[in-house]
């Protein structure tokens, strides 16, 4: 491990040295992307060092359910990035995913047609954005709290649709897991497709539209982008209201793989925070993408992988997350310092 | 009177807001021109920015009413009056640094393509109101990557993208150097010549008397009068705005006397920190030393290594006859070595504690956690600052953020005094500040100085620098050019030292 880590660091290094050396005016132009291009860097170094140590790493396979079993991380990272690059934080993604499946799983044992169960899924995931948001933009409480209040509400609202788990039988839900489309040995299920899907539209919309940017700009300064006549109040409720859609959406990817129980999803916030901040996305806002949270998930299935490979603990998967993650925001620390010092 | 038929483009009738209990306007008449260049005028509290503010839509009038082309209106948000053609550009830079400059100026009126926003045509707009502003920057570029000034053009390039009537300038070159100002001032004048309105506000007369034609003078939220700049005189200008006899600022008894160094109190030998180098200072007992130079020239760094807030790279400091290491702020304060950053509302005052709580934070730190001021004490301390430097309003629990720059300055210098200091370096304690103050803040370091405290005052304003030290260093670069006393030296003569090419 400790080789892999000095190899990522020196690489990184030299490779950011020729960048700066190399492409002038790219680092004026392209700073926010060097996190990325790291945590791209970090996943190259860490594949190409498993496919060395194991020889069977790198297969198409494990490489395909490393998107399968991500997909729900991924929906939900997009939908966080979002919240972070205003400035925010959603805690309440891993229990409005549980609600939003163990309702879903009610439902359709209770009879509902399935066109109106995954509809009600998704909304209900908004509506608790909703709420987070109007607490965070109308009553000024701090995202944390806000979203932690979300974080009990769900989970509560999950336990009082159902104490057990409820198998999820309905042959279209079970569809989006199960169907492979294979190329070769590769394959992609529905899941992996909306994963993508929702990672390009995010994208898109980050990227394109006066709403994505205005999202960059509350990160960048409220006040600033308040006074630029940007619409600030609807922006950062929407924010709220994409990572609730998100995570009622990941609620629908993960009962179709994995089933409905009240206590899924415990922890998966946490999960999904780190996934963006090792993509690159700055905890303070205004900085990052979704490509980069995608690979920042991409990353943390690849260590889980690994450990698995190793056949150690999977706690020390958690452990090399945590060290992951504390590089990063270390590094990122040290970016917002130099920024501002230049200011 | 300005021989302009029709009417004015914004005119602003018995514009009337209250804060509390204090009338920040009362009954105003303003009026704004297309073509012309009008400077607000008057001290911190006469009502400039509440008077800008609610043209602008950032705040709202209790009463009064505000036309544009003859037609009453009502902004609720700056974004309404933008649509009306409105725009304004602050003193604290209202930029996002995390995007890029191409959407800090086009943001909100982006070119679009297929529902999104056009990359491609944003970046060659953009590119074209950088032009007009004579700034080539690469539109794609992180705003953050560029310095102050240029950032500041960059509030003026969005400021001018969109069809401007009326452009408010709320002290646009407080961070800009002479040729900027000189940039800034051409494009003004040929936004002039297309027809727009500008209101220019500035605490540097001589730029005011440069760019503008007319001239509102306020004093304590109520209107003076509204004047031609060519039929004003400084000095009535000065009057107008102080509202009481000027002369204060002739006045000029010399100081501390350039009486020789024989025991430096303070000595800098060899100073090299951050961007300045091989620094040499002599610091008389009971003197005020200037020191003067251009932006950027080292005047803070070397108050900073003076004073231990950044570390010495080399060179030693000896007060007293002896050798000292002041290292870090706190130990630099032990040995009685203060500093005031220029930086106040950042750097200085704490504007959620009270006046009392300002006054004594630095000397209970000094004191420590455990040997308490009390209560009583506090007041008293309080209350005696308070009288001594006439800080106003005069009570010592109203909350330091609501005070004016210039008492929020004295409020500064209550609390390094409270220390009994042996050494004062005070960076731009007069910045931003309005003219009555600037007077009373020079007046007390002649006093301080008369007493015995030895002062090193910073200064951008050479004629302050000249009136208030008895002798000055100039600064270059990061390198002492030369010290002379203030009497042998005038403005013109500092001048042509700062601007002569390297002599070695």
């Amino acid at each position: 491990m400790s080789g892999i880590s000095t190899n990522v660091s020196g690489f990184v290094s030299r490779l950011s040295a020729w960048i700066l050396t190399n492409v002038p005016g790219f680092f004026s132009r392209r700073s926010a992307w060097i996190p990325v291009f790291a945590a791209l860097a970090i996943l190259v170094v860490m594949m190409v060092g498993a496919q060395v140590r194991f020889g069977n790493f790198l297969t198409p396979r494990l490489l395909s359910s490393l998107l399968l079993d991500n997909a729900y991380l991924m929906i939900l990272a997009v939908g966080m990035t979002f919240v972070i690059l205003t400035g925010g934080i959603d805690l309440s993604v891993g229990s409005v995913l549980a609600f939003t499946g163990i309702l879903g799983a009610r439902m359709l044992v209770e009879g509902s047609p399935v066109a109106v169960v995954i509809p009600v899924m998704i909304v209900g995931g908004s509506l608790i954005g909703l709420l987070i948001g109007v607490l965070v933009q109308f009553f000024d409480v701090q995202p944390f709290i806000a979203s932690l209040a979300g974080l009990f509400l769900a989970r509560g609202l999950a336990f009082v649709v159902s104490l057990s788990s409820i198998p999820v039988v309905e042959p279209s839900i079970v569809w989006l897991q199960s169907t492979r489309f294979s190329v070769g040995g590769w394959y992609i299920t529905p899941t992996g497709i909306i994963a993508i899907l929702v990672v390009v539209a995010a994208a898109l919309v980050l990227g394109y539209t006066r709403f994505g940017r205005t999202i960059y700009a509350i990160g960048g300064s409220e006040q600033s982008a308040r006074l630029m006549g940007l619409p600030v109040m609807r922006t950062r409720l929407l924010a709220y209201v994409v990572s609730g859609t998100c995570a009622g959406l990941a609620g629908v990817v993960f009962a179709a793989s994995v089933g409905a129980y009240p206590l899924n999803g415990v922890g998966t916030e946490l999960d999904t925070i780190a996934a963006v901040v090792i993509g690159g996305t700055l905890l303070s806002g205004g900085s990052g993408f979704v490509v980069g949270s995608m690979i920042g998930v991409l990353v943390y299935g690849t260590i889980k992988g690994i450990i698995s490979y190793l056949g150690a603990e999977s706690s020390w998967a958690r452990i090399t997350v945590g060290a992951l993650l504390l590089t990063f925001v270390v590094v990122q620390r040290a970016i917002v310092a130099r920024s501002t010092r230049r200011r | 009177m300005n021989g302009n038929d029709e009417g004015p483009v914004v005119e602003v009738e018995r514009a009337t807001k209250r804060f509390g209990s204090e009338f920040a306007l009362d009954g105003v008449n303003f009026r704004l021109f297309a073509g012309e260049v009008h400077s607000l005028m008057g001290e911190n509290g006469a009502g400039k920015s509440t008077l800008i503010k609610g043209i602008t839509g950032a705040l709202q009038l209790d009463s009064g009413s505000v036309r544009v082309d003859g037609r009453e209106v009502h902004f609720a948000t700056p974004a309404d009056a933008q649509q009306a053609g409105i725009r304004a550009v602050y003193q604290e830079i209202d930029l996002l640094p995390n995007l890029t400059v191409a959407e800090n100026i086009l943001l909100g009126d982006e070119p679009r393509r297929f529902g999104g926003i056009d990359w491609r045509a944003m970046r060659a707009r953009a590119a074209e109101i950088l032009a007009e502003l004579g700034l080539n920057i690469d539109p794609a570029s992180q705003l953050s990557t560029h310095p102050l000034a240029i950032q500041q053009l960059v509030a003026i390039a969005r400021a001018i993208s969109s069809d401007v009537r009326v452009l408010v300038l709320d002290e646009p070159t407080s961070s800009l150097d002479l040729d900027e100002v000189a940039e800034l001032f051409r494009v003004i004048r040929e936004l002039k010549d297309r027809g727009v309105a500008i209101l220019f506000i500035s605490h540097f007369l001589d730029q005011v008397y440069e760019i503008c034609d007319r001239i509102t003078v306020l004093r304590n939220g109520m209107l003076v009068g509204e004047y031609l700049t060519t039929e004003l005189l400084r000095i009535d200008l000065v009057h107008k705005m102080l509202g009481h006899d000027a002369d204060e600022l002739e006045a000029r008894p010399p100081v501390g006397g350039s009486a020789d160094h024989a025991t430096p109190f303070l000595e800098a030998r060899g100073l090299t920190a951050g961007r300045v180098s091989d620094i040499n200072l002599v610091l008389g007992e009971g003197e005020v030393l200037g020191l003067a130079g251009l932006l950027g020239s080292g005047r803070t760094e070397v108050a900073r290594a003076l004073t231990g807030i950044d570390s010495l790279v080399s060179g030693t400091i000896v007060l007293d006859g002896t050798t000292i290491t002041p290292g870090n702020p706190r130990r630099a304060i032990g040995l009685g070595l203060t500093y005031s950053s220029e930086n106040r509302r950042a750097e200085g005052i704490i504007g959620e504690l009270t006046v009392r709580e300002n006054i004594v934070l630095a000397l209970q730190a000094q004191r420590g956690v455990l040997r308490r001021i009390g209560l009583a004490r506090q007041r008293e301390l309080a209350a005696s600052w308070i009288e001594a430097l006439s800080i106003r309003p005069a009570s010592a629990e109203q909350l330091a953020g609501v005070l004016s720059g210039g008492n929020q300055q004295k409020l500064l210098l209550a609390r390094l005094l409270a220390l009994s200091p042996r050494v004062l370096v005070l960076d731009e304690p007069t910045r931003g500040i309005d003219i009555g103050a600037k007077v009373e803040v020079q007046r007390l370091v002649r006093e301080l100085a008369e007493n015995g405290m030895s002062v090193v005052f910073i200064s951008a304003e050479l004629e302050e620098v000249l009136r208030v030290s008895a002798r000055v260093t100039l600064l270059r670069d990061g390198r002492v050019i030369a010290t002379h006393a203030a009497d042998a030296l005038t403005v013109d003569a500092l001048l042509a030292l700062i601007a002569q090419p390297d002599v070695d």
